[in-house]
């Protein structure tokens, strides 16, 4: 089993060109810029609303999922 | 507050303007700031502001009468709302609310009409915005109306299960619309829809079928 305490966004450093608009739309401000790259700052457990995801106009942060089948 | 002309300069509206033309454009234009989730238009209200984005996020998007959600855009610093409303009169045709702390550059209706008038450059440069919204909203209609997209993200759901143990792959809405050749927009539609529907949950990063037989029936009408 997963940790589920451990997930959070993915941030691919080399596409974050360090504009900030997903630090300004997370709503746990759960992220910050430091020396132009965002990072989790780990405040606030993520709730994978990704709209971190949405708004990165180069796609370096993401939210994906793992597509599993529930077994009855 | 006034705006700075270098940011008025990167506005497409704007773009090709000399200094004192930037200037005139410069004495219409307002700041206001809006916080996280506070609406900055209401679908059907008269239309009295164009805005542009300064900084921060705004979502415009459009309420059906169920009161289920369809994002028609995400406006991101140097890009503009409410063209459609202030340039035809009528009211407001999306509502538009701030992702986060956002603060907007604003013209009144009137203003911009007089700057249309005065300066063909920026009725040129608007059509130009107009042209790219026009086909921003063809392909939006496109997927929303004639392609069963909701078909095509249960086939890449089925494809992509895993057996939870957390070693299968992992999908982005990103990486989903790009494979049924969507919108990242539309996805995010089908799988609300598909979670209303009981036919997956979403548990923060883990997707999971609850009735895979659904995704197969859905899958099959859409082939």
């Amino acid at each position: 089993m997963m940790n589920m305490e451990l997930e959070n966004p993915v941030i691919d450093p080399g596409k974050c060109d360090g504009c900030g608009l997903c630090v300004s739309v997370c709503h746990l401000d759960g992220l910050a810029v430091i020396e132009g790259i965002v990072v989790i700052t780990g405040r606030a457990e993520c709730d994978w609303c990704a709209d971190c995801e949405m708004v990165c106009p180069n796609e370096a942060i993401t939210c994906p999922f793992e597509i599993v089948i529930l077994k009855h | 507050m006034t705006v700075e002309l270098e940011f008025l300069n990167l506005i497409p509206h704007f773009a090709g303007l000399g200094p004192a033309e930037l200037e005139s454009v410069q004495k219409l234009i307002f700041e206001k700031t809006a916080g996280r989730g506070e609406m900055v238009l209401l679908e059907g209200e008269p239309s009295e502001h164009l805005y542009f984005v300064s900084s921060g996020v705004v979502k415009e998007f459009k309420t059906s009468a169920e009161g289920k959600e369809q994002i028609l855009s995400i406006v991101r610093p140097g890009e503009s709302f409410n063209d459609v409303a202030v340039l035809d009169g009528k009211p407001n045709a999306a509502s538009a609310r701030a992702m986060g702390q956002v603060t907007l550059c604003g013209i009144a209706k009137p203003d911009m009409a007089a700057l249309l008038r005065q300066h063909p450059r920026i009725a040129l440069n608007v059509v130009g915005v107009l042209a790219g919204r026009v086909r921003h909203f063809i392909s939006l209609v496109e997927d929303l109306s004639f392609r069963r997209v909701t078909g095509r993200v249960a086939r890449i759901l089925l494809e992509h299960a895993g057996d939870g143990a957390g070693g299968g792959p992992r999908l982005t809405q990103q990486e989903m619309a790009a494979m049924a050749g969507t919108a990242r927009e539309v996805v995010g539609r089908s799988l609300k829809a598909l979670e209303e529907e009981g036919v997956i949950r979403l548990e923060r990063h883990r997707l999971v079928i609850l009735d895979q037989e659904a995704l197969r029936d859905l899958m099959e009408a859409s082939s």
